[in-house]
């Protein structure tokens, strides 16, 4: 291949690199754009437009989102202090301990990440009710923090930890939790960051089993109150439900932005284990 | 002494592992079976508690022509979603690794849709799809003078419609998966190709992509699960609508119980979708299994 032909086909690939990168942007500045503008603007690009802050205004005073925003930090707090924990102890047996039963036990782990407990909503609404919990945060919670995927992911990473950390911390009288707490725990810190970010997005964005188990403003994470703000036709005008569209998915975007790389590599190592 | 270590040890385990295996049973594997169980009774109503009544739910699922829509829907949708968004995720993947102008603004630009949530996602769209006044309209309009049309009005596009939400959403996060790959395929690889005269072309398909297999099985195996997991958009787009047209399996198993309350034939439809998952994991495995080159 000569020079010319590799340069031409190199600047190819930019553009089309870049053409995609376009496509892929647009529904997301075109939200931005209509949330910030006023309605009259939401079809027609004007780039001197007004810029205005009414439409979030509009459309916090619309809906109760403060509350929503809390119900759903409280909602993705539980769950990884759930998963973390659980998943953690899980994953240490088995890495570290040779018992009866383990590798049915793994299977059966494993099984988790084909069935998922959305899958099974019909049954666990069942379990909820028969458990008075219907309608609490906790109900939504549940099912996701004994999670296979955390567990498989940990004990891959544990895996790794050699065994001679472990029984030097032993020889000094550390006990099996000592030993799990000061050696492995730290050592694994990149996985809790990368696992903590996928669970933290994955249930932000969760909305079916929180659409079945909550029916009221109390519960109500931010993707089931904006599916029931933006249902209400008509009445609302496009910019407002853009704006509360951006501010609901703003918080994770925000972060996003500014961790992309951290954000990045943890999706990729949580995909590779 | 030996053998009083091990005691210690299966106790220790056991006890690591009972709070994650109480919660993974009581969500995850004892539903799994109590839907199988309550698919042979019927749905309790008020006073009448639910009976045995055999295979009847079975006989009326066969019967009902909205399950057999719904299934072949989800086969369009997999169909429709999973070649597409695993080929623009390899070529994305390719692009993003190599030296390319503005890098780190396209890796994030094919990235941000993973991190919306679906239902934030579907109302962005929503508009695009809007007759006459949305984006898509607007573009057709002035360029080939069409006229308004109603993509997920119309029973014909409603499915597409929400195909192309899903390939947008999903390409970039299965992008991830084959950066991760091709940053571990070693360079010389690529060199020792180049300088035995290899063009691009021929190095993909004969380096390239044969070592990025087991990531295409990861990635396979994640679409499909997904391409029966993701219905949240549906609820914002078309309801399931226009007549069934749009609705997935998933989605139906939802309608079936929480807006009719068939909670037996509801738990009938997962035993289906559980069935439907199990033999396209198998099937996949074993498809796999013998291209796939394992390091």
């Amino acid at each position: 291949m000569n020079g010319a032909s590799e340069l031409i086909d190199r600047w190819l690939n930019t553009c089309a690199a870049w053409a995609l990168a376009l496509i892929w942007v647009l529904p997301l500045a075109y939200a931005v754009w209509t949330a910030f503008h006023p309605a009259a603007y939401e079809a027609r690009f004007d780039l001197f437009a007004p810029l205005t802050l009414e439409n979030f205004a509009k459309a916090w005073e619309a809906a109760p989102f403060a509350r929503y925003f809390l119900n759903t930090f409280i909602l993705v707090t539980m769950i990884l202090a759930g998963q973390f924990f659980l998943c953690t102890l899980a994953a240490f047996a088995f890495a570290r301990f040779e018992f009866p039963g383990r590798n049915i036990l793994f299977a059966l782990v494993l099984l988790q990440l084909l069935v998922m407990p959305d899958i099974l909503m019909v049954e666990n609404y069942k379990t909820m009710r028969m458990l008075n919990l219907v309608d609490t945060i906790p109900a939504i919670a549940l099912p996701y923090i004994a999670s296979g995927f955390g567990i498989f992911l940990l004990r891959q990473t544990f895996m790794t930890i050699p065994k001679e950390l472990d029984e030097a911390a032993r020889v000094e009288g550390a006990s099996f939790l000592g030993v799990l707490w000061k050696v492995y725990i730290p050592l694994a810190k990149p996985t809790y960051l990368a696992y903590g970010l996928v669970s933290v997005s994955h249930h932000w964005n969760n909305f079916l089993w929180p659409l079945i188990v909550t029916n009221s403003v109390e519960t109500r994470p931010v993707t089931v109150g904006l599916s029931i703000f933006s249902a209400i036709d008509s009445g609302v005008e496009w910019s407002v439900i853009n704006a509360a569209t951006l501010m609901t998915s703003g918080p994770l975007l925000i972060a996003f932005l500014l961790f992309q790389r951290q954000f990045v590599q943890s999706f990729m190592r949580a995909g590779i284990k | 002494m030996r053998s009083f270590k091990l005691r210690r040890d299966w106790i220790h385990g056991w006890l690591l592992l009972l709070p994650a295996l109480v919660f993974l049973f009581a969500f995850t594997h004892i539903p799994a079976v109590t839907t199988l169980i309550n698919s042979f009774f019927s749905t309790p109503r008020g006073r009448r508690p639910s009976k045995f009544i055999g295979l009847d739910n079975y006989e009326r699922m066969i019967n009902d022509p909205v399950f057999w829509k719904v299934l072949w829907n989800n086969l369009w949708f997999a169909i429709g979603t999973i070649p597409v968004s695993v080929a623009l995720a390899i070529v994305m993947a390719l692009w993003v690794n190599e030296k390319l102008a503005g890098r780190s603004f396209v890796r994030m630009a094919y990235f941000t849709p993973t991190v919306l949530p679906l239902i934030a996602v579907a109302n962005i769209w929503m508009f695009f799809y809007t007759p006459g006044f949305g984006l898509f309209d607007q573009i057709t309009g002035a360029l080939f003078g069409w006229p308004a049309s109603n993509y997920l009005g119309n029973p014909d596009t409603a499915l597409n419609a929400i195909i192309v939400v899903t390939v947008w959403k999903e390409a970039g996060f299965f992008m991830i998966f084959y950066l991760a790959a091709l940053q571990a395929i070693p360079v010389s690889l690529k060199e020792a190709a180049q300088i035995e005269g290899a063009g691009r072309w021929t190095i993909f398909w004969r380096i390239t992509f044969p070592l990025l297999m087991p990531t295409t099985l990861f990635v396979c195996v994640n679409a499909v699960i997904n391409s029966f997991r993701l219905v949240d958009h549906i609820f914002i787009l078309t309801d399931g609508g226009p007549d069934n047209a749009s609705a997935l399996l998933l989605f139906y198993i939802y309608e079936v119980a929480f807006r009719f309350w068939e909670t037996a034939y509801g738990a009938t439809l997962t035993v289906a979708l559980l069935i439907l998952l199990s033999l396209l994991a198998i099937g996949q495995f074993f498809f796999f299994d013998r291209k796939v080159h394992y390091k």
